[in-house]
């Protein structure tokens, strides 16, 4: 690829008058010898299965494997229809809800897809796919914009991290956001300038989150931490369009991802040992669920809609 | 570059929870499946790190089954892989190790059929992303997305030479090659990934050249 940071990325789309997407799309035909058809054959499979996900959420809500959580997106989506309707407003009462949806799915081994970790893969899908009910776009405009996605993820898994298990929450939940927000700035017009202030606003905002999933689940917090998530990217996105800038360039801030992640101790970093996992209730609710599971162990997922 | 592509950030389409537990463990299965060349009969799986702390949640076993299975990452059949596995005649065991040298999120698998035995410790790195780290004692290192070639051979003047004009005749290009050497005359094992998928008779044309022990290929994606 012929960039290794987002001043490079942005300088080169400027140069050769293209946006991210279109940018991120024929480098990836140039590295891989793969024909942009394929290419996006590929992609446009990926975003099926992201809208498949946020549908098959809401409308056949599962307990998750370890029937710790479920239901939530469905819950909001019905608070949604009442009269005086949400504070957040319809369109980002719609990405917040989308968001845990996917979530949910992937919480009960259901298909999604990684954007850029399966603990993060409700952002996106629940960004996207509101902002296409809203204005009607077709589907080859959110393909492009997850190449925008995609371009963004790549700086920063290269140069940081996007596990929680090497650099906490920032690195999957916040790069899923700088991602999202970053694309839906591009998807909405704004220079590929305003598309890497996004992320750097958006970065900056869950800087030391620490990944501290109950039992080790992908299940609490990170399923509300994506409904947040999407609705964080909408508010970096607005920000970033508005021609509010990331001072502290988003380059350097992806550094002190990297740097905060390092420092990291070993408990914030997906072992389950401290955090909301280390809590007293979290604590129980593994301890409940690991004596539980021992009766089980090595087992199947039970068939659809039946409870472990 | 740790991360190569699009769509190793935008990806893999796959069964839930865990893109390193659940997805990053299939790849880790299916490659060491490919290079065994075949299912095992027998595996046996230790878990390091977040991996042992937590399989149980993330369908880790299930997953590691099913890329025993030559499972992809997003094949439903992830969700039934231990007993899949069972009425296919594989039989696996599971166990949790501590060893805080290597990546918090390892495995070690030692595959067994009638008369062979291979281990492989693979690690997985984030966005369903992994890597080999470890084949029967010799240290590696390289991503298990790309076609690739291990030429266990005998420590020797001339040999990579031998392999390169093989694979080069074929019009393949080779993005990445590695010996890893266990003492100094001994045996060594070299590592080769190819841009191109390998065709099917390289590996018997590299067997062919003297001084090579074994030859096993993948090409997973
Ligand atoms: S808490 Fe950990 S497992 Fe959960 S989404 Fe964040 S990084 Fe992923």
């Amino acid at each position: 690829m012929r960039f290794s940071t987002l001043r490079q990325l942005a300088e080169r789309c400027r140069e050769e008058q293209v946006t991210i997407g279109q940018f991120m799309l024929n480098e990836q035909a140039f590295e891989t010898g793969e024909s942009k058809t394929t290419i996006v054959t590929q992609m446009t499979d990926y975003y099926t299965v992201m809208k498949e996900a946020v549908r098959r959420g809401l409308e056949h809500p599962q307990p998750s494997r370890s029937g710790l959580t479920g239901g939530d997106a469905a819950r909001v989506r019905q608070y949604m229809d009442r009269p005086d309707g949400t504070l957040l407003g319809n369109d980002a009462s719609r990405a917040l809800t989308y968001a845990l949806s996917v979530s949910e799915v992937n919480a009960s081994m259901g298909k999604i897809v990684a954007t850029p970790t399966a603990g993060s893969c409700g952002i996106i899908p629940g960004v996207f796919v509101s902002a296409q009910q809203r204005y009607c776009w077709a589907d080859d405009r959110l393909v492009m914009g997850l190449f925008c996605a995609g371009a963004i993820g790549y700086v920063i898994a290269n140069n940081s991290f996007i596990s929680g298990a090497e650099g906490g929450c920032q690195a999957e939940i916040g790069s899923a956001v700088a991602m999202a927000a970053g694309a839906m700035t591009e998807l909405l017009g704004g220079t590929p300038e305003q598309a890497v202030h996004a992320v750097g606003l958006a970065l900056k905002n869950s800087l030391g989150l620490i990944c501290d999933p109950v039992g080790g689940l992908v299940e609490i917090p990170c399923i509300v931490r994506n409904g947040f998530g999407a609705v964080t990217a909408l508010a970096a996105a607005d920000m970033a369009l508005a021609g509010v800038r990331s001072v502290i360039p988003t380059d350097e801030v992806i550094e002190v991802m990297h740097e905060t992640g390092r420092a990291m101790p070993d408990i914030y970093r997906e072992t389950a040992k401290g955090g909301l996992a280390g809590t007293p209730t979290g604590r129980k609710l593994a301890k409940e669920l690991f004596s539980h599971e021992n009766g089980h162990q090595n087992a199947d997922v039970p068939p659809e809609g039946g409870q472990r | 570059m740790r991360f190569k592509d699009v769509f190793s950030i935008i990806g893999p389409g796959m069964i839930g929870p865990s893109s390193s537990h659940t997805a990053g463990a299939v790849r880790i299965g299916r490659a060491a499946r490919h290079l065994f060349g075949g299912m095992p009969l027998q595996a046996e799986l230790t878990l390091y790190g977040s991996f042992a702390e937590t399989y149980e949640g993330h369908g880790t076993d299930l997953a590691l089954a099913a890329g025993l299975l030559d499972y992809a990452t997003d094949d439903e059949r992830i969700r039934n892989a231990l007993s899949l596995a069972k009425a296919l005649g594989m039989e696996l065991t599971f166990n949790a190790a501590r060893d805080p040298t290597v990546h918090p999120n390892s495995v070690l698998l030692t595959l067994r059929s009638e008369n062979r035995e291979d281990s492989f410790m693979g690690a997985s790195i984030g966005g369903g992303n992994a890597e080999m780290t470890k084949i029967n004692g010799f240290d590696v290192k390289f991503s298990v997305h790309n076609p690739t070639l291990l030429v266990f051979h005998a420590d020797r003047l001339g040999m990579l030479a031998a392999f390169t004009s093989l694979i080069e005749a074929e019009w393949l290009n080779i993005s990445y090659m590695d010996v890893n050497r266990k003492s100094r005359a001994g045996d060594a094992l070299t590592v080769i990934q190819t841009d191109e998928r390998l065709s099917g008779k390289l590996p018997d044309r590299i067997r062919a050249i003297e001084g090579v022990r074994r030859v096993a290929s993948m090409n997973l994606s």
